[in-house]
């Protein structure tokens, strides 16, 4: 077949005459644009979030100023509104999650990254992972059924028996409260800090691994002397991201801590986190300035997650 | 010094077996949760939760129908919010974002990743919830639709950025244009990646029950049309759950059931997917 | 085709320094050097996909046909300008058919009897018909080596190129596909202009009619194929000929 018959129809078309670099013809202008559209429209999402958060907070900022931070009466009928036990508890309840998960987390990616054949830390890792796939609301059932009533009759008993004479575990065994909260918290957020911890771990160099092991080190020594060391920013901000988690987390920490805006010294008293109110009150909001309360404390717990996200991403960059 | 070496051996003992005692204990919560969500809930499982409207307060019986098709309706109006503006979101940061705007973006998305579910709630009450003085399927779908973006943007990006360099220049270098090359060749080259990063992003969103609550907000009835409240499954398990009624308590079992089903099948399918395709590669 | 004090730049790095050579039709012109000499720079320049790689540049003219490439539409000009890159990458979700057929369906050609006769053609004049005629709808990745790189060959003819640039296409190949490949193009270039570079000097001398030698981003010299290996010009093509570097 000669060659020239098909050539032809293929070239049909003007040859644009246009010089530089960059899109030429239409269909590279439309795209790009299509793609930046989209692109604009995440940054302008992200920005109208922290507008209207802080717009239909206005009232009560106004009228509360900075004590609102710092203000301890939470007082709908008075219309008085200060968030400082909802900090309370939020920073209360994620630093014992923290507290829990983080050895845990850690525990399990060293086993995991140090101790497990290849095959084993796979499939574990992919169950664990499982962990952070369960949503919040089933972890809340499981909470109210199974953690509480486990606390109410066994866990805070013991604790108030053996260690009553300090404050932080005094009080009656309602089951509920700021510990019950922790600990559901802390399963929850187990899994990230395992998985980041255990692909850091996996990332160390094996020949610092050797280096230590050739100086006579154990194994658990090994691990201490030349993998947690490297791994440290990895893990650390493996922490944060958890704690940004752990800090909006709202149905299973609603369902367990026993939603009570107070301060209290002990673990066992019922509590109250930022997230929880806003899940229990906002509907029932009768005033506009009540409105505005919730969305201040929305305001106030958008601006500690982004502060700690931030935080935890900028430590995970230096890492890689 | 054999001492000092005994010592450090039961260290080295100690230490790995405090860890694998972590590993045993925390896969041991994750069974323990399958099973009793299982065995709860399988026992309230019937035929008539499938199909049956909820029943009014204090009435036995009645089941999830409205709560089930809910969750999927607003799954679908989220992934038609949310999924466009982060695929080509992350298509744009892949192909043209080596700049600073790039940079914006990216951190864009972790902002609007990082914004707890709950305060997403509270934003899409501000934009569709306020204006239309109305709960509404809409306002849920946008809360979901909006937390599907940062996923999305970046489970995107990463994958077409996956796509070897030749491959781009091959079809470059046969005399197609540049949107063609990307359209028709890039993206079916990450296909299966894209796809798989889109389910996961779904099925975490299916899950969520902060959002909604005062979104969609609850319908004890059908839902018809985008402008009425909507009842799901996550929300209802909430709402029986923390009621006194005994039997409510058994239907958030079984509410718990299916979500959890839905979740975390949708999760290891695209999970397992994934695997398949880079063994493939 | 020729090109005319051609310089390129990578961001700062000057790789090109004022290159002119002619290109005869219907031939084989071979460019070889040691590695890092600005081969691959060149060639593709000539079929403007240098400019492709961000913070690269060029100056300089480029005529086809006594047309400044540089006035036409980068796309329309690759069209007439093909290539064949070093590492063969069959397009993934593709089959073999559609790999072939690819240029010319993104181009709007839809007819599926014509699309097939262009794909039989292509894969025959890449010696891979035989073959494969009767898998066609097999996945491209699924082919050996030596079969990749002659089925992007085939991809490349589709679209009716006049000219075809080779870099390196047979330093991923063992022996005996690179000489299938050196088989091809000697029947190839009865139809169509070839620039082949390679590092591999026997393959230049047994398959080019002109050779070019690059040393350190300049022609050093470029010549009849049997002169340049007899009896070179420059002192250092002789020495790179003779191995005594690179």
């Amino acid at each position: 077949m000669p060659f020239v018959s098909i050539e032809k129809p293929l070239l049909r078309g003007p040859a644009l005459r246009r010089k530089g670099r960059g899109p030429f013809g239409i269909g590279d202008r439309l795209f790009k644009g299509l793609a930046l559209f989209f692109a604009w429209m995440i940054l302008a999402i992200a920005v109208m979030i922290a507008w209207q958060l802080w717009k239909n907070s206005a009232l009560s900022r106004r009228a509360f100023g900075w004590s609102f931070l710092t203000g301890q009466i939470w007082d709908p009928v008075g219309e008085r509104f200060g968030a400082l036990p909802f900090i309370f508890g939020t920073l209360v309840s994620s630093a014992i999650a923290l507290l829990v998960a983080a050895p845990m987390g850690i525990g399990v990616a060293v086993f995991l990254a140090e101790l497990a054949p290849r095959r084993v830390s796979d499939a574990c890792a992919f169950l664990i992972e499982l962990l952070a796939a369960i949503p919040s609301v089933v972890y809340g059932l499981l909470g109210i059924f199974v953690l509480v009533p486990w606390m109410r009759v066994h866990l805070q008993p013991w604790l108030i028996r053996a260690f009553g004479f300090i404050p932080l575990f005094r009080g009656p065994a309602y089951g509920v409260g700021m510990l019950t909260a922790g600990m559901v918290l802390a399963i929850m957020v187990i899994p990230f800090i395992t998985t980041l911890s255990r692909e850091v771990f996996m990332s160390v160099p094996v020949s610092l691994k050797e280096a230590a092991l050739a100086l006579g080190a154990t194994h658990w020594e090994s691990v201490r002397l030349a993998v947690l060391p490297y791994a440290r920013s990895g893990v650390i901000g493996s922490l944060f991201l958890a704690l940004g988690r752990a800090l909006g987390e709202t149905m299973a920490v609603t369902m367990v801590i026993g939603n009570r805006p107070q301060i209290a010294a002990s673990l066992l008293a019922p509590g109250y986190t930022m997230a929880a109110v806003l899940a229990n009150e906002f509907t029932e909001a009768t005033s506009d300035l009540y409105v505005h309360a919730l969305i201040e404390i929305g305001l106030v717990l958008f601006c500690i997650t982004i502060l700690v996200n931030g935080l935890g991403r900028l430590i995970l960059i230096k890492t890689r | 010094m054999s001492a000092s070496y005994q010592k450090r051996r039961l260290v080295n003992f100690i230490a790995f077996g405090l860890t694998g005692g972590c590993a045993l204990l925390t896969l041991g919560v994750l069974f323990f949760i399958l099973g009793y969500v299982t065995a709860h809930g399988f026992a309230s499982l019937s035929w008539s939760f499938f199909t049956q409207l909820p029943k009014p307060v204090g009435d036995p019986g009645g089941g999830m129908a409205n709560a089930i098709a809910g969750t999927l309706k607003l799954i679908f109006l989220a992934a038609w919010i949310g999924l466009p503006i982060g695929v080509l979101g992350g298509v744009y940061l892949a192909e043209f974002g080596g700049n600073a705007f790039g940079f914006f973006v990216r951190y864009a998305a972790d902002v609007i990743n990082g914004v707890p579910s709950i305060v997403m709630g509270i934003f899409a009450y501000a934009i569709v919830v306020l204006p239309m003085k109305r709960f509404s399927t809409l306002a849920g779908g946008v809360a979901l639709g909006l937390m599907l973006i940062p996923i999305a943007v970046r489970s995107t990006e990463e994958f077409l950025k996956l796509v070897p360099r030749s491959i781009r220049e091959s079809a470059l270098a046969l005399g197609i244009p540049r949107w063609k090359a990307i359209l028709w060749i890039v993206i079916p080259a990450a296909l299966r990646g894209l796809l798989t990063g889109v389910m996961l992003d779904l099925s975490r969103v299916s899950g969520e029950t902060a959002p909604l609550l005062f979104t969609a907000f609850g319908n004890r009835f059908w839902s018809s049309g985008w402008l009425n409240p909507i009842a799901s499954l996550p929300v209802m398990i909430f709402t029986y759950a923390v009621s006194p009624y005994a039997d409510w308590h058994r239907q958030a079992w079984a509410a718990a059931l299916v979500l959890l089903m839905l979740v975390l099948i949708s999760n290891v399918g695209a999970r397992l997917l994934m695997r398949k395709r880079i063994r493939a590669f | 085709m020729e090109a005319q004090n051609i310089q390129a730049w990578f961001g700062d790095k000057l790789v090109l320094k004022n290159i002119s050579m002619k290109i005869k039709p219907r031939q084989v012109s071979a460019i070889i050097g040691p590695s890092g000499c600005g081969k691959s720079t060149f060639i593709r320049c000539l079929n403007r996909m240098h400019e492709v790689v961000p913070g690269a540049r060029m100056e300089g003219r480029v005529l086809l046909d006594g047309a400044d490439i540089w006035e036409l539409d980068p796309v329309l000009l690759r069209r007439r300008v093909g290539m064949v890159f070093q590492k063969a990458q069959p397009f993934p979700t593709m089959s073999i058919f559609d790999n072939v057929a690819a240029g010319l369906r993104l181009n709007g050609l839809r007819n599926r009897r014509q699309l097939s006769a262009v794909v039989e053609q292509s894969l025959k004049r890449a010696a891979l018909w035989d073959e494969v005629k009767d898998h066609l709808d097999k996945p491209g990745t699924g082919l050996s080596g030596g079969q990749q790189q002659r089925l992007c060959i085939a991809r490349a003819l589709a679209v009716s190129p006049a000219v075809l640039l080779m870099d390196e296409p047979c330093s991923a190949l063992d022996p005996i596909a690179t000489a299938r490949i050196e088989e091809l193009i000697l029947t190839l270039k009865k139809n169509y202009t070839i620039v082949i570079v390679t590092h591999n000097m026997q393959q230049a001398a047994r398959v080019s009619d002109e050779t070019a030698f690059f040393l350190l981003g300049e022609l050093i010299e470029f010549n009849n194929t049997r002169t340049i290996f007899t009896t070179p010009g420059d002192k250092r093509t002789e020495d790179y000929i003779t191995g005594r570097f690179g």
